[in-house]
């Protein structure tokens, strides 16, 4: 039966994400924003300390995960979606720069055995604050992620992983400055294709892992975005997540498997941002006594009030979008279309928003002292990540045709 | 708690009223185009359906199902997915129905309603457009004048479906210039009574086989009886709520058929020795379409479900009716550009769609779930 209700413990939880972001990531969001590199320690610590917010990660392996189940929210994709969105709405760097088991958290919950489960997230329950990350896109391949050149081989025990790995968020975090890891995708056989694109987990501090650049970004300049090298980096052989077999139904499904998840979060990230630029306009024309009328005969709407609206719709329509396929995971259905969708539409719409936001308030957004620029830049990320714009139309124009990667390509 | 999925009972009334879309509606929709006129034995096709009896309380003769905006909503786009004319002019009674059943007193109900319970499809509609291109709900320029315990109608309208068949009339009118929804009156009026005036049928872009007329109101004297709700009035607000989402879904239809003949074609129709819809310049199209019909739909059924917990859904309703006047406008032109030179014949469904789709922007109040 149809519902738009959120359960009353994901309403209470977004009351307190709102918290936070209001008066702990709004506070200092222009001045991550300009020192580019540093961190927020406070923050950091804050929100590693905050048990109450540790299930704030986003991806599965969080402190929350596990044994205590039956006072949260039943609708755990749901749920993460949401907070998601109040978080960015504080702002979406300091979110991305939150420690925890983050992406590479979720290929080893998406991949892992059992056990390699319980090894590598148990570290995420305490001690000092930690990251995880995943290294998947590389110089010569980013969207096309079958075409990893990155390669693992086998040395006794040990694997030896070498290559270059870049846009890896937190990757300086996870590889260097805690005691987190990374997730690296690699071949351990090229003639296989896909099959052969196998996950590893490199421990913090590995020798022969270097990270040799952190990015200079457009926005979201809070979270560190890494260029890795691997350099005969030997790791133990079980930190290959999963099986080791080269099989046709192999590991790179669990790739894609992630992304159906993941997407709807980034969703969220991109509606969390164009519902603070909404929000900032919404606030300013009550300032300029300047009324929206809904209601009334659209041919006698305002340029202002037009625009405003569809911004509002817009939004909306996206985060219906991203709770249907968040929704869908939880309820156990197939999402991979849904989630494509939804990831499509809130990644290009929030772009359109938020520079829409910037024009409706003239020089006052594009200056620095606001925030709505910032916004601006923060929104664009999330039509290229998780998946470009290009991408995701791609994966829904096969599902809706029935074609597959060789059909339409 | 959350939740996309309707009932099973949504679902089998989806399944029902889809299937006759497609094997009876649709069929019938180019003819209808054509010759300007639905096949009366359509008409009562559709009424056999109880698409309107069912909502009739049972001491009127009805089956009483309880009314649901989102069950509407669902019944509205199967029914634009069949033809959006042909479900307009099939729903049309509900427009004078249904604010009756849900605003009107209890000695109107009781005059007026049983009479929708009848075997046959019976005439009613509602009168609430007017001929400016600024039409505007919140400030119609039709009033109502006191006078005495009754009172006097003066203005235009346009757009009235089934004008020239409807026995009565619910005709929309400012009784208070300026108050916005709030100074809005309906009233219930004879087709026949005095002053009332019933233009020729008009020609329309689309949506042909809608008749529909322009009706003028000259001092049409009514008694207190006529105002519906009596002292009380109407919630006007939420019932252009429901039309709107009406409207809306209709809308979502109509983009759906659209959608999936272009799918469909692009699939079968060859260039350069594959089906065209291997190229992503043809593909995206369609995948933005798709995107643009599950927004709008949530939209809707957002709004509809607001409607059904008693809410004011004003805001919502309006958005998602504007959002896809736009979106269905734009699907159903994808539709033409994906076809090509085909989509331009009227060989083809997609220009009719076209044309029917551009009617959601300019019209409003002409359905209700």
């Amino acid at each position: 039966m149809i519902d738009f209700e959120l359960e009353p413990q994901t309403l209470e939880r977004v009351k307190l994400y709102h918290m936070v972001a209001e008066q702990m990531m709004r506070p200092i969001s222009r001045e991550y924003d300009e020192r580019e590199h540093e961190k927020p320690q406070q923050f950091l610590e804050a929100m590693w300390s905050a048990s109450a917010l540790s299930d704030a990660v986003p991806e599965s392996g969080s402190k929350s995960d596990g044994e205590k189940k039956n006072s949260g929210p039943r609708l755990r994709n749901l749920y993460t979606v949401v907070t998601t969105e109040e978080l960015c709405w504080g702002d979406a760097g300091l979110f991305l720069s939150i420690p925890n088991s983050g992406l590479g958290g979720a290929a080893v919950m998406a991949a892992g055995t059992p056990e390699q489960k319980e090894r590598f997230l148990k570290r995420f329950r305490g001690g000092k604050p930690k990251w995880g990350a995943m290294a998947i896109t590389e110089p010569g391949c980013g969207s096309d992620s079958a075409a990893v050149t990155t390669t693992a081989t086998r040395d006794g025990d040990h694997w030896v992983l070498n290559g270059t790995k870049i846009f890896c968020t937190s990757g300086q975090m996870a590889a260097e400055k805690s005691e987190g890891f990374v997730v690296v995708w690699a071949t351990v056989d090229k003639s296989a294709g896909r099959a052969g694109i196998k996950p590893f987990v490199v421990e913090h501090n590995t020798p022969g892992m270097t990270v040799v650049r952190v990015e200079n970004k457009l926005g979201i300049r809070a979270s560190d975005t890494a260029a890795l090298v691997f350099d005969n980096c030997r790791i133990p052989f079980d930190h290959i997540l999963g099986s080791p077999e080269v099989r046709p139904e192999g590991g790179f499904k669990n790739v894609m498997a992630t992304f159906d998840a993941t997407r709807p979060i980034v969703a969220a990230m991109a509606i969390g941002v164009g519902r603070a630029a909404l929000d900032f306009v919404a606030d300013f024309l009550k300032q300029q006594n300047i009324t929206v009328r809904y209601g009334i005969s659209p041919r006698r709407l305002t340029a202002i009030e037009r625009d405003f609206m569809e911004m509002e719709v817009q939004l909306k329509a996206a985060r219906l979008l991203t709770w249907r396929a968040a929704w869908m995971l939880d309820v156990g259905k197939r999402n991979n279309l849904e989630a494509s969708m939804a990831k499509a539409k809130a990644g290009l719409a929030v772009t359109q928003i938020t520079q829409k936001a910037v024009e409706m308030l003239g020089p006052l957004g594009y200056s620095r002292q606001y925030l709505v620029e910032k916004w601006m830049r923060d929104a664009k990320i999330n039509d290229i990540f998780e998946g470009t714009q290009q991408i995701n139309m791609l994966i829904v124009a096969r599902r809706i045709l029935g074609y597959g990667s060789k059909e339409l390509n | 708690m959350i939740d996309f999925e309707l009932s099973e009972e949504q679902r089998m009334i989806r399944e029902t009223v889809e299937a006759f879309a497609r094997d009876e509606i649709r069929p019938a929709a180019r003819a209808a185009d054509e010759s300007g006129s639905v096949p009366s034995e359509l008409i009562e096709k559709i009424w056999q359906l109880g698409l309107v009896t069912s909502a009739i309380p049972e001491k009127f003769g009805g089956s009483a199902d309880a009314r649901s905006a989102v069950t509407g909503a669902v019944v509205a786009e199967e029914l634009g997915y069949g033809d959006a004319s042909i479900a307009v002019h099939a729903l049309a009674p509900r427009l004078f129905a249904y604010p009756v059943l849900e605003m009107g007193t209890d000695a109107q109900r009781e005059r007026y309603l049983r009479r929708f319970t009848s075997e046959r499809f019976v005439p009613a509609t509602a009168a609430l457009m007017e001929p400016r291109f600024d039409f505007d709900p919140t400030d119609l320029s039709t009033r109502a004048r006191r006078d005495g315990s009754g009172c006097v109608l003066n203005g235009s309208k346009c757009f009235v479906p089934l004008a020239q068949s409807a026995e009565s009339l619910l005709v929309y009118a400012a009784s208070e210039a300026g108050a916005g929804f709030k100074g809005v009156d309906a009233f219930l009026v004879p087709r026949d009574a005095a002053g009332v005036s019933i233009g020729e049928r008009e020609k329309n872009m689309g949506l042909k086989p809608l008749a529909t007329c322009a009706v003028a109101l000259t001092d049409v004297r009514l008694d207190s009886e006529a105002r519906l709700g009596g002292e009380g009035g109407i919630d006007f607000s939420r019932l252009m709520s429901e039309a709107r989402v009406a409207l809306a879904a209709l809308g979502v239809g109509i983009a759906r058929a659209a959608f999936e003949y272009a799918r469909d074609y692009a699939k079968e129709r060859r260039a350069f020795g594959v089906p065209i819809a291997t190229k992503q310049a043809v593909a995206f199209i369609l995948a933005d379409m798709a995107i643009e019909i599950d927004a709008s739909r949530l939209l809707v059924w957002e709004a509809a479900w607001r409607l059904d917990r008693g809410e004011d859904a004003l805001k919502e309703s309006y958005l998602a009716k504007n959002y896809v006047a736009a979106s269905a406008l734009r699907v159903a032109d994808n539709a033409v550009q994906v076809l090509g030179g085909h989509g331009y014949i009227r060989e083809h469904p997609v220009e009719m769609w076209l044309r029917n789709t551009r009617g959601l922007a300019a019209l409003d109040g002409i359905a209700t779930v």
